[in-house]
């Protein structure tokens, strides 16, 4: 018997599993494969823009992922340098094979147990998860169980006109668990994903191609110091041609997504060549980032050519690159479409509201990327340990953390395309920094009692060091300096939203009794079921008629 | 659905008039209303009934108009009784629909409110329904009709737009860095348009405001004492005298008096006997003489043409000009003569022309109070924008957009409520 059983041991439920365990519950993780632990299926990078916030806020908690990022590193930059610290974004390209190792050192630290198998049915009782059935017999019991299974449920990858279930390129699909996900109605619909065609680096000419040097100087995405520093790689920067536009609007008809064997949305902030084609077909060229897999891995992955045309089609246009004339395609390009759920139906702590007990994190909630997956997971796993051991439970804030904006807009709005995190989606944006993730959450890390000692003395002495006259000469300080106004401005104006926070809805208030409410309000307010007046407002496509008549409505119902 | 009380007032003119409207709303109307008049006509239909109290006593003669929820002005079951306008019958009838169950007197914007809950109306249009109602000349009325037909809507939705869409660029500018430059963002040319807008706003706020036109535009009549100053105010009044009344509890020293010239609205304020008091008093005099010359928007001078005050917009009148050592005026002041007539055709002329620039045009949008408020957070917003820190105009553009959302209702919604609804007199 586990106190949490974790499905899936991508970014999610590694995390997921991990922090149960750090909140002293016995955890079970199941995966379809001891080496897909860790596996960063897409681009080598952690972090970024917004996400890397992500993973700063992940590390408070001691969270694996910045400290398994730091490890491998290989490159290191930290974005929107140029810009404000509010929104400096920090990114490392990872050696993936390393960074897979330290996933595994990290959860065996945590004493986690691995086992593998392939989850096909949940076992429910009384409304209840008891447990899960596994493919060869075995019943895994628990009291709480995390579904992270990422794309895999009942995926199907698409490459040109041929297409196949499978959850990754060579890995197995859950069709089953899929089912059985519709069948207790979570399912919501499909959205789909995509990568590029990995390239032997062997065969590029780097000569032809600009070069970009990793950050001079060491930041690192952990708090806590790392261990060893590898080497730094450049990474490379070459252009979509003219030529290479033209094979591409020439295969139009051979690519899946246009011809309508692909029903799910995929992300428009991170398109297809293809869709880039399409769209931006008057530019002159796209840029493409070159970047290494790792340190002794020859492997390239050029961001920013995502594609699912077929394989005859990518070769032709990718060698029609400047730098990569004789380049070959180790892997082709493919695009992944998945079943995901409505994050609507879940609660703050990612569980299922209907049942207790289930935790859903990760891309299955309709996210995308490494660390959206990893931050749910946390969430997940800290109150998945939580509810199997009668602890408290741990809520971010929006106001106070990237991964709190995160978690509201899906539990509140929803998704309707691949969620990815952006700065743009957090109103509190200048006081989220990257650079201060340890004094906003530092002390919740604290009493939430998930984190080791090392961690504990490395919080309890940045928090004091804060009131220490040496703070003033930190970035972190001069940050707090340049923003003093503004968040002051942001302080009053949460005053005024606090006020909205007060006006609760009632949980049996029935929407469609409220009078002026139209249909379509009605319907957006009813998925959502909003506990207070400030909650319906950030519901997407809420307007100001219907909230003022939802105002109306609960002030008299509390008369 | 929610379930209102039953309601009724008194909803036209003060008594005596000719006819006076009541009106009841709420489940319990229809019955209230058998109880007084027998019998009901067909849904939106009217018919003459005899009204009576419980005793049987005639109260009188009266029209009797049916609307059924929803479909009526406020959502519920609504009638209205057009009576006798005397102020026996008005009290009458009340008291005889007070001493039904379950009605209770209507509080101050209740009707409205009541069509807002279900939905009849929303929140713009309440507010330019409640300016509408105080409106009391015909210009007035339209430009709160323009606010009602949601003028100002289609403006605010517009300017949205265009926060929205600057928001999109500092949004790109921030968050796709290093993705693609295809979402290059000139920083400086964002700053720029923020900058544009926040002046364009400006302009708005820098127009006529709807206060003007409820409270009247602001003429003040100043000068030395004696200098015909109470006379010249009566002569202007006099062939409005119908509508005119001196407003109760103003002070002793200054007398404000609303007029409707051509049915524009003024409000004439003499500063009659300011300087005739003795010494300590005179001082406080002066200073009051002042403050309302600040506050003028037509300073009308009847003193020597070199002694005029600091203002805007001053009109020098050469007052008492029947009066022989006063027969020849100065150059670029009017002469007035409140005995004879002289002169005032003249005055008032002027008087129109220079308060029509001060009113909102006929048909154009005037912003109230709250509103401009609403929009000098936005103007202040904007103006925080940084030609340097795209994070800082990025936020700047959120707050903007915040602020306007106020307008439309969605933030800070208790507050415009109370706004709203304090201004609602009794029964409307």
């Amino acid at each position: 018997m586990f106190d949490v059983l974790v499905i899936g041991g991508g970014h999610a439920g590694c995390e997921a599993a991990a922090a149960a365990a750090r909140r002293n519950a016995r955890v079970g993780l199941l995966t379809f494969r001891e080496d897909d632990l860790g596996q960063m299926s897409c681009n080598p990078s952690i972090g970024g823009v917004g996400k890397g916030h992500l993973v700063r806020e992940l590390d408070v908690f001691d969270g694996l992922m910045a400290r398994a990022a730091d490890h491998a590193a290989i490159h290191r930059r930290m974005l929107n340098r140029s810009k404000g610290p509010a929104v400096h974004g920090p990114r490392v390209q990872a050696d993936r094979r390393v960074y897979c190792r330290a996933i595994r050192q990290l959860i065996a630290y945590d004493q986690v147990s691995v086992v593998v198998g392939e989850a096909v049915r949940l076992a429910l009782t009384g409304g209840e998860v008891r447990g899960v059935h596994l493919a060869d017999g075995r019943l895994l019991r628990c009291r709480a169980l995390v579904i992270a299974t990422g794309t895999f449920l009942n995926a199907s990858i698409f490459i040109g006109d041929t297409s196949m279930p499978a959850g990754r390129r060579g890995e197995a699909a859950a069709i089953a668990l899929g089912a059985q996900v519709r069948e207790i109605g979570l399912g919501q619909g499909r959205l789909k994903t995509g990568t590029p065609p990995r390239l032997d680096g062997r065969t590029i000419d780097w000569s032809r191609v600009e070069e970009q040097p990793s950050d001079p100087d060491a930041w690192a995405m952990s708090a806590l110091p790392p261990s060893a520093r590898n080497p730094q790689l450049r990474c490379g920067i070459t252009r979509t041609t003219a030529r290479t536009h033209n094979l591409i609007r020439g295969a139009f008809d051979r690519s899946p997504l246009f011809a309508g064997a692909i029903e799910g949305r995929g992300p428009r902030y991170c398109p297809s060549i293809e869709d880039k084609v399409r769209r931006f077909g008057d530019r002159d060229g796209h840029q493409i980032f070159l970047e290494p897999e790792g340190l002794r891995d020859a492997l390239i992955y050029p961001a920013g050519i995502s594609t699912s045309l077929p394989e005859d089609v990518q070769l032709a246009f990718v060698q029609s690159i400047p730098g990569l004339e004789r380049a070959v395609i180790a892997r082709p390009g493919y695009a992944v479409e998945y079943e995901f759920v409505d994050p609507r139906k879940l609660r703050q702590t990612l569980e299922v509201i209907d049942i207790p007990n289930l935790f859903l994190a990760g891309q299955i909630n309709g996210t995308t990327g490494y660390e959206e997956a990893a931050a749910q997971g946390l969430v997940a796993g800290l109150n998945a340990a939580a509810s199997a051991l009668a602890l408290p439970p741990v809520l971010f804030d929006r106001r106070s953390s990237y991964v709190g904006v995160m978690i509201d807009d899906l539990v509140l709005q929803g998704v309707t395309e691949p969620y990815r995190m952006m700065t743009a989606r957090a109103e509190y944006r200048l006081s989220l920094r990257a650079d201060n993730a340890t004094s906003r959450l530092g002390e919740a890390a604290l009493t939430a009692n998930c984190i080791s000692l090392k961690r504990r003395r490395h919080i309890e002495q940045h928090l004091v060091f804060r009131s220490n006259p040496g703070f003033a000469d930190t970035e972190e300080a001069r940050a707090d300096r340049l923003y003093a106004p503004y968040i002051e401005r942001q302080q009053r104006e949460w005053s005024v939203i606090a006020q909205d926070r007060e006006v609760g809805l009632r949980a049996d208030l029935d929407f469609s009794a409220v009078p002026g409410l139209s249909t379509e309000m009605q319907e957006r307010l009813g998925a959502v079921r909003p506990e207070t007046l400030d909650q319906a407002a950030r519901i997407a496509g809420i307007t100001p008629a219907a909230l003022s008549a939802l105002y109306l409505a609960a002030v008299r119902k509390a008369a | 659905m929610i379930e209102h009380d039953t309601i009724y007032a008194h909803s036209s003119g003060r008594p005596p008039a000719a006819i006076a409207v009541i009106r009841v709303s709420g489940p319990l109307a229809h019955r209230a209303a058998t109880l007084v008049a027998g019998s009901l006509p067909e849904p939106r239909a009217a018919a003459l009934r005899t009204l009576r109290d419980r005793g049987g006593v005639e109260l009188d003669r009266a029209l009797l108009l049916r609307f059924d929820g929803p479909a009526s002005a406020t959502g519920e079951d609504l009638i209205e009784f057009h009576c006798h306008g005397g102020r026996a019958v008005v009290a009458a009838v009340l008291r005889a629909l007070g001493e039904t169950d379950g009605l209770r007197e209507a509080r101050p914007g209740e009707f409205t409110r009541q069509a807002l809950e279900n939905g009849r109306i929303d929140l713009t249009e309440a507010e330019g329904l409640a300016d509408l109602l105080e409106a009391e000349t015909e210009s007035q009325r339209r430009a709160a009709l323009a606010t009602a037909a949601g003028g100002l809507k289609e403006q605010v939705d517009r300017w949205q737009g265009e926060l929205v869409e600057l928001s999109a660029m500092a949004e790109a500018a921030i968050d796709y860095v290093g993705d693609e430059e295809e979402t290059a963002t000139d920083e400086r040319c964002l700053f720029n348009c923020a900058q544009r807008l926040a002046r364009e706003l400006r302009a708005w706020l820098d127009q006529p405001r709807a206060e003007r036109l409820k409270e009247g535009v602001r003429v003040v009549l100043a000068g030395p004492p004696n200098a015909g100053k109470s006379s010249l105010l009566n002569a202007l009044a006099g062939d409005e005298r119908a509508i005119v009344t001196e407003l109760a509890g103003t002070t002793r020293d200054v007398i404000e008096v609303p007029l409707a010239l051509n049915g524009m609205p003024l409000l004439l304020v003499d500063t009659a006997g300011l300087r005739e008091a003795g010494d300590g008093v005179e001082q406080i005099g002066i200073r009051l003489a002042e403050q309302q010359i600040s506050m003028a928007d037509l300073l009308l001078w009847l003193g020597e043409p070199a002694d005029v005050p600091a203002h805007p917009s001053p009109l020098i009148v050469h007052a008492q000009a029947d009066r022989p050592e006063r027969r020849v005026a100065p150059l670029g002041s009017l002469a007035v003569s409140a005995v004879t007539g002289a002169g005032l055709e003249e005055l008032r002329s002027q008087l129109l022309v220079r308060a029509a620039a001060l009113l909102p045009q006929e048909g154009q949008v005037a912003l109230n109070q709250r509103q401009a408020a609403a929009l000098e957070q936005v103007v202040q917003a904007l103006n925080t924008a940084s030609p340097g820190d795209v994070v800082l105009t990025a936020d700047a553009l959120r707050v903007a957009r915040q602020a306007l959302e106020r307008l439309s209702g969605s933030a800070g919604i208790e507050e415009v409520l109370d706004a709203l609804f304090g201004r609602f007199c009794l029964g409307k």
